[in-house]
């Protein structure tokens, strides 16, 4: 039954979990979630880019992440139009440029489905050490950001009154979120990663009142969501990416029930 | 007394425009180790924005400020906190600096607010909520604080004893404060330097020169001679609401 395909896909998802877990709580704290759904749309672009110039997908996709981030910010800055518009924008147009790239590209076999919604099949060895190595750099970084980041989702001028320059760790999180959607684009897929990000995060927050209990939940939330995810995907034969979300909603709605048992019980 | 070391913050002709607008323009002021700076001023007379300037929240400036130190807390006037954050009082003192427990309890036993150290800082009142935010400013024993109308919303005992806590934590800290109030009379007593504005600096200098001044009775009217009478004589009676006097 555990073929090696699965145990890597298993490895991989797990370290994926382990990342989007923080992040994911960051992106819930300061609303980002349309911000993380352009920034995976334009990750189809790069893996267009990836298969054109044969380079490592993870690191393409997050060299044009990380630009779109970097035009949206200029955007934002010198244009009158409000930032959902901006978003959808650079989402839809990044996402339709890359489909017609993909049209041109008829020397080379490509599974839209798979990359669109994951595909345990795909992931190589080298895509495990892809996302652990980049995994930890990710969280080391986080790590150390984390205090003026967190002091600026807060209060954005109570933390740069006090020196703790939030622009800086703004621009470095953004640099962090194109990484973890490069890392995690062949197991859940660019459509749904952001479910990935913010699933687990929004079923931690219904059960934490600190934060560092929400990205405790939201780590294990994750977990969970990767396992549940990849054996009924092997069980069903089904995309690996709506599975893996699937078992987050699960989650989710479960905690949910828990609030409300937990009222029941206070009255 | 006035030697350039102690300065913490020094302001020079400093002012900031917003579209076109100016919401505040040369304001030259300095707030010195141990002394306690007071910025009066009817609403929109670029209170906060001076305040704003001396924290380096606003960048693009006219003039120039310099800062001597990195230690500071703030208070501001508003905060927005967004309630998807789960967030404890305790959580919120170690903000921006990270302190020790009996640091964080020694904080909150000053303004009174250590009952609610595990509380969800959404579930505070208006009051309560002001005194975490001075806790938090204090904690981290700051050489400069800035205090944007800190006893906003605190119950009237309250805010004598938080002003009082003020003036002290000036004393013992050392440390100074450019402090933001509407509450003219505690102003008067507990500082040593008021700055009036109006747009611009209008008068300033200590609470009784100021008192003085025409334009700052132009500007406060009646209150002022009152502020002026206040300051000269001792209080021996309180007013209740109506406005009659009750004998202590």
């Amino acid at each position: 039954m555990f073929d090696d395909f699965f145990i890597r896909a298993l490895v991989a998802g797990i370290g994926i979990a382990l990342v989007a877990g923080p992040l994911g709580c960051f992106v819930v704290w300061r609303r980002l979630s349309y911000f993380g759904d352009t920034l995976s749309h334009s990750a189809l672009l790069g893996v267009t880019m990836a298969y054109t110039f044969d380079l490592n997908i993870a690191l393409s996709v997050f060299l044009i992440s990380s630009v779109i981030a970097l035009i949206l910010i200029q955007l934002q800055k010198k244009t009158n139009l409000p930032g959902d518009a901006l978003l959808g924008l650079l989402a839809h147009s990044s996402l339709a440029v890359g489909l017609v790239v993909i049209g041109f590209l008829t020397f080379i076999r490509f599974d839209i489905m798979g990359l669109l919604f994951g595909d345990i099949l795909a992931v190589t060895t080298n895509d495990i050490f892809v996302v652990w190595g980049g995994g930890a750099v990710i969280l080391i970084i986080l790590k150390l950001i984390w205090k003026p980041l967190f002091a600026s989702t807060v209060n954005y001028e109570l933390a740069e009154a006090e020196g703790l320059n939030p622009d800086r760790s703004k621009a470095i999180f953004t640099i962090l979120l194109a990484a973890v959607i490069a890392i995690s684009i062949k197991m859940v897929g660019l459509l749904l990663i952001t479910g990935m990000l913010i699933i687990p995060a929004a079923m931690a927050r219904n059960m934490s009142d600190s934060p560092q209990k929400m990205v405790i939940y939201s780590v294990i939330g994750g977990l969970l969501s990767v396992i549940l995810g990849l054996f009924s995907s092997l069980e069903f034969n089904t995309s690996s990416g709506p599975s893996i979300i699937v078992a987050s909603l699960i989650l989710f709605i479960l905690s949910l029930l828990n609030i409300k048992q937990s009222i029941k019980l206070k009255n | 007394m006035n030697s350039d070391n102690n300065i913490l913050v020094k302001l020079n002709n400093a002012g900031f425009r917003q579209n076109n607008k100016w919401l505040v323009e040369d304001v030259s002021l300095q707030v010195e180790k141990g002394k306690i700076v007071t910025l009066i001023g009817p609403n929109g007379s670029g209170k906060s924005t001076t305040a704003k300037i001396a924290l380096g929240i606003y960048k693009n400036i006219e003039g120039s400020i310099e800062k001597n130190t990195n230690k500071i807390g703030y208070v501001p006037q508003k905060i927005s906190i967004d309630w998807t954050l789960p967030l404890r009082v305790k959580d919120f003192m170690v903000l921006t600096e990270n302190i020790n427990d009996d640091q964080i309890n020694e904080a909150l036993l000053l303004t009174g607010v250590m009952h609610l150290k595990n509380k969800n800082l959404g579930n505070l009142s208006g009051g309560e909520f002001q005194r975490v935010l001075l806790s938090r400013a204090i904690s981290k024993k700051p050489e400069l604080l800035v205090l944007d109308e800190p006893v906003q919303g605190v119950d009237y005992t309250g805010e004598i004893a938080l002003y009082a806590l003020i003036k002290k934590i000036s004393d013992t800290l050392n440390c100074g404060i450019l402090l933001i109030s509407h509450d003219l009379h505690t102003v008067m007593t507990a500082t040593d330097h008021v700055v009036c504005l109006n747009g611009h600096v209008c008068c300033s200098g200590s609470p009784t020169d100021v008192a003085k001044n025409s334009e700052y009775k132009t500007l406060f009217g009646e209150q002022a001679s009152q502020i002026l009478s206040v300051y000269e004589h001792k209080h021996d009676h309180e007013h209740s609401d109506e406005g009659r006097i009750k004998k202590n």
